[in-house]
């Protein structure tokens, strides 16, 4: 079965994985995030068309109020 | 005061390494004010900060400023505390809401960045701006520090050169706002990483 880790715990890829997809299937809900793909940092912007291959390491970053 | 008296519990080594470091701090509230309190103390060089707010009476629940100094702007407020504890350390301060373009030119010079906003989408528009414009020099933020307790959730977490020291996962919601301690805690991680990744390698 393909993979891809996402903040150290394997998810099971699927076709057209986008960051999108990637969040939902792991029910983040918070609005406010830093999605980095492989060291790569992803825009907000790009979540939807940016697609992600098996072994692929994503980092979600939530970012709470509070300061 | 002598500097050398200032300095004397400190080993002699790390002394240069503090004084010629160049610390970023956006935001001078909660985290801000007990981060700068701490780096000062410290020893750090000098100290780059932006906030555009002024000092209300529900800040002083968590954030190092006192009754006399209510609707000062926070920078101001801030110099003149600092100003008590060393004159080793200088202070560049900007009176202004930091938005991609400003975040570039003020803290060019900067050898680390401290995110110390309240606000969850100014903490992701700073952490975007510097990961796209400053890949190679670290970026410490906080996220998650509401509420009291659970000193054992507190952790720092590494994803390249951004660090996130707090919980992750408290909210604001449902009464739960920020207090002293944990706002202070979460800041003197901050601090204390500073100090880490400057001192690392001696």
């Amino acid at each position: 079965m393909k993979i891809i880790i996402v903040n150290g715990n394997s998810l099971n890829w699927e076709e057209e994985m986008n960051i999108d997809l990637i969040l939902k299937r792991k029910n983040y809900t918070f609005k406010m995030l830093v999605v980095k793909v492989d060291g790569k940092l992803i825009k907000k912007t790009e979540y939807s068309k940016t697609y992600v291959q098996p072994g692929a390491d994503v980092k979600v970053i939530h970012l709470i109020s509070g300061g | 005061m002598k500097k050398s008296d200032f300095f004397s519990a400190h080993d002699p080594r790390i002394i240069p390494i503090l004084q010629n470091a160049v610390i970023g701090i956006a935001g001078s509230g909660g985290l801000g004010s007990n981060i700068a309190l701490s780096l000062t103390r410290a020893g750090i060089g000098k100290l780059v900060v932006a906030d555009f707010d002024k000092i209300e009476p529900s800040n002083l629940n968590r954030q190092q400023f006192f009754e006399d100094q209510i609707e000062m702007p926070k920078v101001i407020a801030l110099i003149e505390n600092l100003n008590k504890i060393s004159q080793f350390t200088r202070y560049q301060v900007h009176e202004i809401k930091l938005n991609p373009d400003n975040i570039p030119l003020i803290y060019k010079d900067v050898d680390i960045m401290v995110e110390a906003f309240d606000k969850a989408e100014m903490k992701e528009m700073l952490i975007e701006t510097w990961l796209i414009k400053f890949p190679n020099k670290p970026i410490i933020a906080a996220s998650g520090l509401a509420g009291w307790g659970k000193n054992e959730l507190l952790h720092t977490r590494k994803i390249d050169n951004l660090y996130i020291c707090g919980d992750e996962e408290t909210d604001l919601q449902s009464g739960i706002s920020p207090m002293a301690p944990r706002v202070a805690i979460v800041a003197n991680m901050q601090a204390n990483l500073v100090l880490e990744l400057l001192l690392s390698n001696k």
